[in-house]
């Protein structure tokens, strides 16, 4: 499985061009708020920031699938069991999301200024945001590749099986803006871990299925 | 009697809708008369549970045997429960209209069910983007259950977390305790068997006109 990733890993064309996506997106963000001479108000920070967030994540998944050629795919499937695929996928995914959360984050933080009171309970939220959006979109992303029209499926199927994930977040980000103790955001933060867990645990499951074809 | 269950279906609506609109309920403030849309608009979710769990039911099973009939049997369940899904916000949306103004509100549990419906759209856009009907039906099988796993949640967990003006959400109790009393209950049981029940008639009947078109069309080929 280690060596899947690393296989992953090599092959990260994408990432590049994800880092400079996220930079322009959050400096258009600066120019457009800049033009009212101002720093946003704190919903709107929170909500731009999780909506740029989303489409990065959207964006940076869907390579992982649609550029994979049939022969390399074909070539995996004599080496490996599905399941290691899968996993070593989301692993990948999840860690290129965190990195491109991480980097968005400080650049938006820098441009946009930063309103964020409790600052362990946002980074560890938008480490799970990362994790749960890898491995929701890469069985998703997964589903499209073998579609027709991929990208626009991959955006169809993909938004609303996040929203629920999302919803959650922007909460709990939205209570470490306000600086709120970690009892009020525990509940939300456990659902979220059994979103992800069970987002994850499917994904296991169903791969293999999807694999064959 | 194989089809017992039909007739009982018959006779539960027929009772819904008599007894439903005949039977005395309770005088309740800005609920008045609307709280007898419980028969209509509840069961509708109820039904549209069990039918998604058949359709889900049907996807694993086609997973592991796959056949065109149970491919049949997952889509026109799933169908089936779109349709109870739309009729149940339709209802929905009425009576949000006579007991708190507004056809719609930014509520969690209003949002988490169109959410959700737009999921099972999304399911349906996903089996008309393929040509190859094995590659459809796999995969069609596949985000079915995925679907189906992450749109549970937005009804029955995550409007529970949050406060909201629908019954059901932030901790209330959903129905049970202060707004049923026994006349209603009379009503209610036999209602909610009743569209259930009508749910999986729909969805038979649904699957045996698509499994004569392929028939159908196999014999165009042939």
């Amino acid at each position: 499985m280690l060596k899947d990733f690393r296989l992953e890993w090599r092959q990260r064309a994408a990432l590049n061009g994800m880092l400079l996506y996220v930079g322009s997106t959050v400096f258009v963000c600066f120019l457009s708020f800049s033009l009212k001479g101002g720093l946003p108000p704190a919903p709107a920070w929170n909500a731009l920031f999780w909506i740029i967030l989303l489409f990065s994540a959207v964006n940076a998944v869907a390579k992982g699938f649609l550029q994979e050629s049939r022969g390399r795919m074909l070539y995996y499937y004599t080496l490996v069991p599905p399941q290691a695929v899968i996993l070593a996928k989301i692993a990948y995914n999840a860690l290129l999301l965190l990195g491109l959360a991480l980097v968005g984050l400080a650049l938006y933080v820098l441009v946009l200024g930063n309103p964020v009171q409790n600052t362990a309970l946002f980074v560890g939220n938008v480490a799970l945001g990362a994790l749960g959006f890898a491995s929701t979109l890469t069985l998703v992303s997964g589903i499209a590749a073998k579609a027709a029209n991929s990208n626009t499926l991959m955006v169809v199927l993909g938004f609303p099986l996040m929203i629920p994930m999302l919803l959650l977040l922007i909460k709990v980000s939205k209570n470490a803006l306000d600086g709120l103790e970690f009892e009020a955001s525990q509940s939300s933060l456990l659902t979220l871990v059994a979103l992800n867990l069970i987002v994850g645990a499917v994904s296991y499951l169903l791969f293999p299925f999807l694999w064959r074809s | 009697m194989k089809n017992w269950w039909k007739g009982l279906a018959v006779v539960l609506l027929l009772y819904t809708a008599a007894a439903g609109f005949l039977m005395p309920v309770p005088r309740l403030a800005i609920l008045n008369e609307t709280i007898r849309n419980l028969y209509f608009h509840v069961p509708m979710w109820f039904g549209m549970t069990f039918i998604l769990i058949a359709s889900v039911y049907y996807s694993i099973r086609y997973l592991r045997t796959p056949t065109p009939q149970l491919d049949i049997l997952s889509h026109e369940a799933a169908k089936t429960g779109i349709l109870m899904g739309c009729v149940g916000l339709a209802t929905g949306s009425i009576w949000a209209k006579y007991t708190w103004g507004t056809w719609w509100t930014n509520d969690p549990k209003l949002n988490g069910a169109a959410i959700a419906m737009l999921i099972y759209g999304a399911y349906l856009v996903l089996r008309s983007s393929f040509t190859d009907e094995q590659q459809r039906a796999r995969i069609s099988a596949i985000y079915n259950i995925f679907a189906f796993a992450t749109a549970m949640p937005l009804f029955y967990i995550l409007p529970r977390l949050t406060d909201s003006l629908h019954p059901g959400a932030g901790g209330n109790p959903a129905f049970a305790k202060y707004d049923l009393d026994d006349n209603m209950r009379l009503v209610f049981y036999p209602a909610v068997i009743g569209w259930t029940l009508l749910a999986f008639w729909l969805a038979q009947v649904a699957s045996r006109i698509a499994a004569l078109k392929l028939k159908v069309y196999e014999k165009q080929l042939a």
